[in-house]
This record gives C-alpha cells, sequence and structure tokens, in this order.
C-alpha cells in the first residue's frame, strides 16, 4: 500500500518532507501497531510501518534496527523537533493521525495492510 | 576491526546511538543484509539493556573472518537469577522505562533468538558482561 494512499485513509499529515513525490510513493508491505519497542524488535519484518503513541527518540532508533521505513504517530501528538531531525537524518518518514493506535490499524487491515501472522 | 563505545547510562535519549554507528560500517563494507538485521537487533537490546539496567558502560564491537563478538560491560547492579531474565516478558524494569516502550522482558530473548551466541556473566553488585557471537556466514 502507498504512503499517500495510508495518508489518506488515516487523514494523516507527512511531517518530514511533506508534499515530496517521492516520499508519497514509498511503498509499505506490512504494518505493526505497538507501543513496546522490544515488540517491534521481536515480530517486524521488511518495508514496514510502525504506528505507535510513542514519541520518544527511541521510537526512530527502532525503526533504523528494524528497516522499517515510515512511523505513524497516533492519537493526534506530534513528536519533538529532536525525534523529527534524527528520523530525517535516518531517512525516516513520519506521518501524523489524529485516529487512536486501534482504530488506525483497524482502518489500515480494512483496506489490505496486514501485520505480521504468528509462528 | 574492534570499534569501542561509551555507553552513558543517564542519557536515555543517547541509547543506540553505538547500535546505529555499528549498523552503519557494517552496511558500508558490505557485510550480508541478513547478518547486519541480526547484529542490530541484538546489539540495540543489549545497548539499551546497559543503559536502563547497568546504569552505563561500554562496548567493543569486533568484526573477524568468521564472526562479529560485541561484548558489553557494565558496572550496574548485576543479575540476580539470569535463567529468569531470560523468560520471555520477565522484566524487572521500573514503570518510567516501560513509559519509555522498554521493560516488556524481551531483550534478552530477542538478542538470544538473533545471535548464533550469547554468554552472560553477572555478579551481584559488580556488573554483567554480555558476550553476543553473529556468524558472518
Amino acid at each position: 500500500m502507498l504512503l499517500k494512499d495510508i495518508c489518506q485513509i488515516l487523514d494523516a499529515k507527512v511531517i518530514t518532507g511533506e508534499g515530496s513525490e517521492a516520499v508519497e510513493s514509498i511503498d509499505i508491505h506490512m504494518a505493526c501497531g505497538c507501543d513496546l519497542m522490544s515488540d517491534v524488535l521481536a515480530f517486524v519484518k521488511d518495508q514496514a510501518m510502525l504506528l505507535t503513541g510513542l514519541m520518544n527518540q527511541q521510537v526512530i532508533r527502532t525503526a533504523e534496527m528494524m528497516d522499517i521505513i515510515a512511523v505513524c504517530f497516533v492519537r493526534g501528538k506530534l513528536p519533538a523537533d529532536e525525534v523529527v531531525e534524527l528520523a530525517k537524518e535516518r531517512g525516516i518518514t513520519l506521518i501524523a493521525t489524529k485516529h487512536p493506535l486501534y482504530s488506525a490499524c483497524g482502518m489500515l487491515y480494512d483496506k489490505g495492510l496486514r501485520g505480521r501472522e504468528h509462528d | 576491526m574492534i570499534k569501542h563505545y561509551e555507553i552513558s547510562g543517564t542519557d536515555f535519549a543517547a541509547a543506540g546511538e553505538a547500535s546505529s554507528d555499528f549498523k552503519t560500517m557494517l552496511k558500508k563494507i558490505g557485510v550480508p543484509p541478513d547478518v547486519i538485521r541480526k547484529v542490530s537487533i541484538a546489539m540495540y537490546e543489549a545497548e539499551i539493556n546497559t543503559v536502563i539496567h547497568g546504569q552505563g558502560g561500554f562496548c567493543d564491537a569486533e568484526i573477524g573472518p568468521d564472526s562479529i563478538v560485541i561484548t558489553f560491560t557494565d558496572h550496574g547492579p548485576g543479575i540476580e537469577d539470569i535463567e529468569r531474565a531470560m523468560c520471555a516478558g520477565y522484566s524487572t524494569a521500573s514503570d518510567e522505562i516501560r513509559d519509555l516502550g522498554f521493560g516488556a522482558g524481551m531483550g534478552l530473548p530477542n538478542i538470544k533468538k538473533y545471535t548464533d551466541d550469547m554468554k552472560i556473566e553477572s555478579e551481584l553488585g559488580k556488573g554483567t558482561t554480555v558476550v553476543l557471537t553473529i556468524k558472518l556466514f
């Protein structure tokens, strides 16, 4: 699913490099909704987007370690400037939606974006 | 080739910088992506543990001909029951650490999952040393 379609479904805005065609054409293969970074480190696979309510630098570090290409912050919260800067530095696209985590995940799942199945 | 990193026990925002730097270097020298992924996850979890449980310390990451060996050393309180600490879901982390997204009791199990060998030596009141080995081939 293209990131521009995800933004439309979630009524989300891009907070790193808004309006860039390259950013909006990012292809997301799977998603993970989680506030526990160790769970993300255990379960996520490639070309993934992380949806989270956690707002600190470790979200970006976790994304970097997992090659997660986009992070969606939920519940209308916006990350601090240093978090945005770290994401830009590491080439990770950030978007933000007002929907809560459960709803945001459900909306994307309903449109066909799946998570990782259990082992 | 050995890289040495000092790890602060008080600057949570900086946690992960060593893992990030080492990952960047592995990419530059052409280490296979699946190996980089295993090293990154295991090293980052161990680095976080060094910050949140070990009160800081240092890390030496060595790239050998057949494997990558990463050693984390801290002078924190030590691990009381290593066997129990290895169980998924068991954690002694504070609520403050949990609020930061860690302390779910998945750190050591994750490290074990993504390494070919993991050794832990710990003494109460003295500190902990964790040695991670990931084969290159």
